[in-house]
């Protein structure tokens, strides 16, 4: 671990990939980006939220709670894309053992708990004025919160590991089991019970919804889908440092058995 | 081959000899299905509408309680080492213990069932159709326990966490096995719902052996 996670000076002969994906390198070029990040994400949710409030109409049947909808479509379309950057992260640490593997599926997991938990709040709230209740066993809410589960479960399995590189590639294994059981957990909790509404953005006849409303949704999705890729940029150099830190930490207290000893 | 009967055999063995504890699974089984009387009362009708679902949930809470068991000992004393130098594949060693770890934990389940269902005042024709979706059924959840147990077994202090993954991935065996039973208006459902239950299965019982097996080359490392 700590031999992966220590920068060795500049490996000119590797790939472009194999150069972006070093974890060395990665502090160095992940911090150039974090400010123009950071501007794009908060402009597009400024932005998102500005036309949510006062340039979108107020639905002729809902009212102005449809405009929780621009908080909770984003959440809940990134709580299914964290999972994604998980399994694809999953792959790349099995295959490749990449160590910025690992560190990447680690820090997207609580993310994509947080979105997952975002879109279930929100919808709570939406549906009690709209259905009557905050909670109904409905197809799609009952297998978000199953995603939830799943994310949380992952996350307590990070926590028990003491070695994490060896952690990272047994997690690689669950998250790749969940990626092949998530759609039949969805399928079979629809096929279970289903109240809510389906797909109406992407659809082959095109979306249901007029462009007023879509356009304050796709400015929110972009800037919840950027703020994530901040978070998981920070997370991950969180993450590459704590494990420096801990190696350094193990490597002092050698040193100081031996001079004991 | 001779190797893989071998194995069962052993574990077999290791189960129901003195220091095996294959029937106290079966008895936390049979006491989650009678406490749950106590919980509703003690109404009749209704216990017999609840029965099928009671008997699924006690079934899948005990095959949760028995799976630490699959790799824990033999990782602690290292027989899992030995086993992996063997010229036995892992994936076959791993469908071995399942097989030995469903015969010993599952059926004597599915064997007590019927003394469940008179408790939970089960006709003959919902007993049998209980006792077929769980002979169905269970194998999908050793399968699952299995990986939750591979993923976990190197860890020290983690007795919790194996069923914290396995619950939210044994949910489509948990619908398919209680919709099955449903009776009524939606039998085409229920029939359709039993074919799914049982592909479910085969398709845990091929990808099983691989990722428990990957699983555990991952631990021993």
């Amino acid at each position: 671990m700590s031999k992966n996670a220590s920068i060795d000076p500049t490996p000119q002969d590797l790939g472009f990939f194999s150069r972006i994906a070093h974890p060395g390198h990665f502090l160095i070029w992940s911090k150039r980006w974090l400010v123009p990040l950071t501007i794009i994400t908060v402009a597009l949710l400024l932005f998102g939220t500005y036309l949510a409030f006062f340039n979108s109409p107020a639905d002729y049947q809902q009212g102005d709670t449809v405009r929780i909808m621009y908080v909770h479509v984003p959440n809940a379309w990134l709580s299914q894309f964290c999972y994604a950057v998980m399994v694809v992260a999953s792959i790349g640490s099995l295959v490749w053992r990449h160590p910025l593997a690992d560190v990447s599926a680690k820090a997207a997991a609580p993310l994509g708990a947080t979105f997952t938990a975002v879109a279930l709040a929100t919808g709570a709230l939406w549906g009690a004025p709209t259905w009557g209740t905050f909670w109904e066993w409905d197809g799609r809410m009952t297998s978000t919160l199953v995603m939830l589960f799943i994310y949380l479960g992952i996350i307590a399995l990070w926590r028990t590991f003491e070695d994490q590189a060896r952690a990272g590639r047994i997690i690689a294994v669950i998250t790749l089991v969940g990626a092949i059981n998530i759609p039949i957990i969805k399928f079979s909790v629809e096929w279970w019970n289903t109240l809510h509404q389906p797909a109406s953005v992407f659809r082959v006849d095109g979306p249901t919804m007029p462009m007023s409303i879509l356009l304050p949704l796709f400015v929110m999705f972009f800037g919840f889908s950027f703020l994530f890729l901040l978070l998981h940029f920070i997370s991950m150099r969180a993450e590459i440092l704590r494990r420096r830190v801990r190696a350094l930490e193990r490597r002092n207290a050698q040193r100081l058995r031996e001079q004991q000893a | 081959m001779r190797a893989f009967w071998a194995l069962v055999q052993r574990d077999i063995k290791l189960a129901t000899r003195i220091g095996g504890d294959a029937m106290t699974v079966l008895l936390f089984y049979v006491m989650v299905g009678a406490i749950m009387p106590f919980a509703i009362g003690p109404d009749k009708v209704l216990l017999a509408k609840l029965g099928p679902a009671i008997i699924w949930i006690s079934a899948l809470l005990s095959l949760l309680l028995a799976l630490d068991r699959l790799f824990r000992t033999d990782h602690e004393d290292g027989s899992l080492i030995a086993m992996r130098q063997a010229r036995l594949p892992l994936e076959m060693i791993v469908v071995a213990k399942l097989l030995a770890h469903w015969l010993t934990n599952a059926v004597p389940l599915i064997v007590a069932t019927p003394l469940l269902a008179i408790l939970l005042n089960l006709d003959a024709g919902q007993t049998l159709k209980v006792i077929l979706t769980l002979l169905i059924g269970t194998p999908a959840l050793v399968c699952f326990g299995a990986i939750g147990a591979a993923v976990t077994v190197t860890i020290k202090r983690g007795g919790l966490i194996a069923p914290i993954l396995i619950l939210p991935l044994s949910i489509p065996t948990l619908i398919f096995g209680v919709s099955a039973l449903s009776t009524g208006a939606i039998e085409t459902a229920a029939s359709s719902a039993l074919l799914f239950l049982a592909g479910f299965t085969l398709l845990a019982l091929v990808f099983t052996p691989f990722a428990t097996a990957l699983a555990l080359k991952m631990g021993a490392e």
